[in-house]
């Protein structure tokens, strides 16, 4: 399946500015975003696929058709799969704070013609919808089938539920969670002190020059260990030496899981801005559904969609817990709403792995509400 | 309907067209989706093997992965007209609070068993002197999921003493999977299985 990068510029008018939960406001505002598969003539079976912290608007196919790897979903988007695009038009929208081809920090600050920089106003996840939902009324879509992610993109899935009840039919928020706890928090600001303890950071001034990829692959590093399992890590590694049969006796890289992790870094730099990630993770940390009603039933009161609630035992970044809480949460409030955990020794990655689990859920729901709401 | 498990088709024919229904250890899906697809039921589901959930949710039905012993808490007052707890009264840990609950949620409940007072259970424990093992108890004393041991009388005088009543009662015997007869005559001693309906003290 080739793909197309497309882009959607808007807030370019006086007075259509977007409109922040910080109190700012931002403008003008791109959105990237790629299509899959055919809007039919009703603008009914339209589905939009929301990504995670490192994700971008490339979920699935190639661009060109040597491309090394496919989007970041290629596995559950494209015809026949779980997302089928044969049957449905789906779309992945990118996020305003990001670094693929959306306004972020290094975007022109119209004001000055240079990089906002950390002059970039703070974006929640709220903002990021309501961005999306501009997108959407763009491409004429009145109401979605459904809206979909992991992680980061579960989130989102939440917001938009929340934010724009009559908009959409289902919501699947997967590995995801209402609010970050406390251990979460705390990795997000581990990841961000080493992109800010960079001397190359600059106080995120540093577009002409060189960029702060220490610390970014640092942040990197100290995630991608949080989307992993202890057993999947065992198994993947254990304590396998990397191209040598003895310790070094020195701090070189000896351990294969280390040489994976600065793999990781290193390529993980080549496709992320550095300031980027403060703003993103910030938004995350800054996420609680409950805060503002005071607790998450209040705080769901208003979705009319269904709901796939899904959770994989081993994700302890995002555990099983938090997404009981959700689909408890759903069912007080008499939301017609499906929850599984799926056994899976991934980690939070599972949710991009464990395909032929997730897969046959995701269809006979889609299926099931598309049935529901035009037969 | 014929190639549906025999009990199966008796809840079934209690059920009306459009209720609102929870079935708890709704397994696979099997009685939801008939009565989905017959009597255009809302079905919700829940289940506790997560293989059976994974495939109910492929199915399209609405199935919420958990342990019914946790109760069913989330559930507001009289949110369903039917509870079906179908085969699984003899493996919950609390059936008083299973059963209160249900009434709570629901208008109705349905309720099924199998009954360990028939004859063949009798005499294997009389002959044998073991723990009866039958084609309706067909586990060993070690690895049976079964750890409520009851009576079609048993259950009436639980109903009793529970305030509910017995709006219907089918104590059946399978003569095949799909095929059985209602027992008129000596059910404690006669029937396989008892299938109930039942209303609270509010109802």
């Amino acid at each position: 399946m080739i793909s197309k990068p497309k882009y959607y510029t808007f807030a370019d008018k006086p007075g259509d500015e977007l409109l922040l939960d910080c109190g700012r406001s931002l403008a003008p505002v791109t959105l990237a975003y790629e299509t899959y598969g055919c809007l039919d003539d009703k603008k009914s079976n339209a589905i939009l696929i929301l990504h995670a912290l490192s994700g971008d608007a490339h979920a699935a196919g190639r661009h060109h058709p040597d491309d090394r790897k496919p989007g970041w979903w290629d596995n559950t988007i494209g015809p026949g799969k779980a997302f089928d695009t044969n049957k449905y038009f789906v779309i992945c929208s990118n996020i305003i704070g990001g670094c693929k081809g959306s306004t972020g920090p290094a975007s022109a600050n119209p004001a000055t013609g240079k990089p906002y920089g950390t002059s970039f106003p703070m974006i929640t996840i709220r903002d990021m919808v309501r961005a999306q939902k501009r997108l959407i009324d763009h491409l004429g879509i009145e109401k979605l089938l459904a809206v979909a992610g992991g992680s980061m993109g579960g989130m989102q899935v939440l917001e938009w539920a929340i934010c724009y009840p009559d908009s959409i039919r289902a919501a699947i928020p997967l590995a995801t969670t209402a609010r970050l706890s406390a251990q979460s928090i705390a990795f997000n600001e581990v990841g961000r002190q080493a992109i800010v303890s960079d001397p190359n950071w600059h106080g995120g001034d540093y577009y002409d020059k060189k960029q702060p990829t220490d610390g970014l692959a640092l942040a990197r590093m100290i995630a991608h260990i949080t989307y992993l399992s202890d057993e999947s890590m065992h198994k993947k590694f254990g304590r396998r030496l990397q191209n040598r049969d003895n310790y070094s006796y020195d701090f070189i890289t000896d351990f294969q899981v280390e040489s994976y992790l600065h793999h990781q870094g290193e390529s993980f730099i080549k496709r992320f801005d550095a300031n980027s990630y403060l703003y993103i993770t910030r938004a995350m940390d800054y996420f609680d559904l409950s805060a503002e009603k005071g607790s998450l039933k209040k705080a769901l009161e208003g979705v009319k969609a269904r709901f796939l609630v899904v959770s994989f035992s081993s994700d302890w970044l995002f555990p099983t817990y938090q997404s009981k809480d959700i689909a408890s949460a759903l069912r007080k409030n008499d939301v017609d709403v499906s929850f599984c955990e799926i056994a899976s020794s991934y980690g939070h990655d599972a949710f991009l792995l464990e395909v032929e689990q997730l897969s046959p859920l995701v269809s006979g729901f889609l299926d099931s509400t598309y049935k529901g709401a035009f037969s | 309907m014929k190639n549906m498990r025999y009990d199966l088709q008796l809840i079934a024919s209690l059920v009306e067209n459009g209720n609102h229904v929870l079935d708890l250890g709704c397994g696979q899906g099997e009685l939801l989706l008939w009565l989905t697809e017959h009597k255009k039921v809302i079905a919700r589901g829940v289940e506790i093997s997560e293989e059976a959930v994974r495939s109910s949710i492929a199915g399209g039905l609405s199935v919420y992965h958990g342990d019914i012993n946790e109760g069913l808490a989330d559930y507001a007052d009289n949110s369903f007209d039917l509870v079906i707890l179908s085969q699984t009264l003899q493996m919950v840990k609390n059936p008083r609070m299973m059963m209160d609950e249900m009434l709570r949620v629901g208008k109705r409940a349905i309720v099924s068993f199998p009954n360990f007072g028939h004859w063949s259970v009798r005499l294997h424990l009389l002959l044998q002197g073991r723990a009866p093992k039958t084609t309706s108890l067909p586990y060993e004393w070690f690895n049976t999921p079964n750890i409520r041991v009851l009576t079609i009388r048993d259950f009436h005088n639980f109903c009793a003493e529970a305030g509910i009543t017995i709006l219907k009662e089918i104590p059946i015997i399978f003569s095949g999977p799909c095929n059985g007869r209602v027992i008129r005559f000596h059910p404690n001693l006669m029937a396989q299985y008892g299938i109930y309906m039942l209303s609270g003290k509010n109802h």
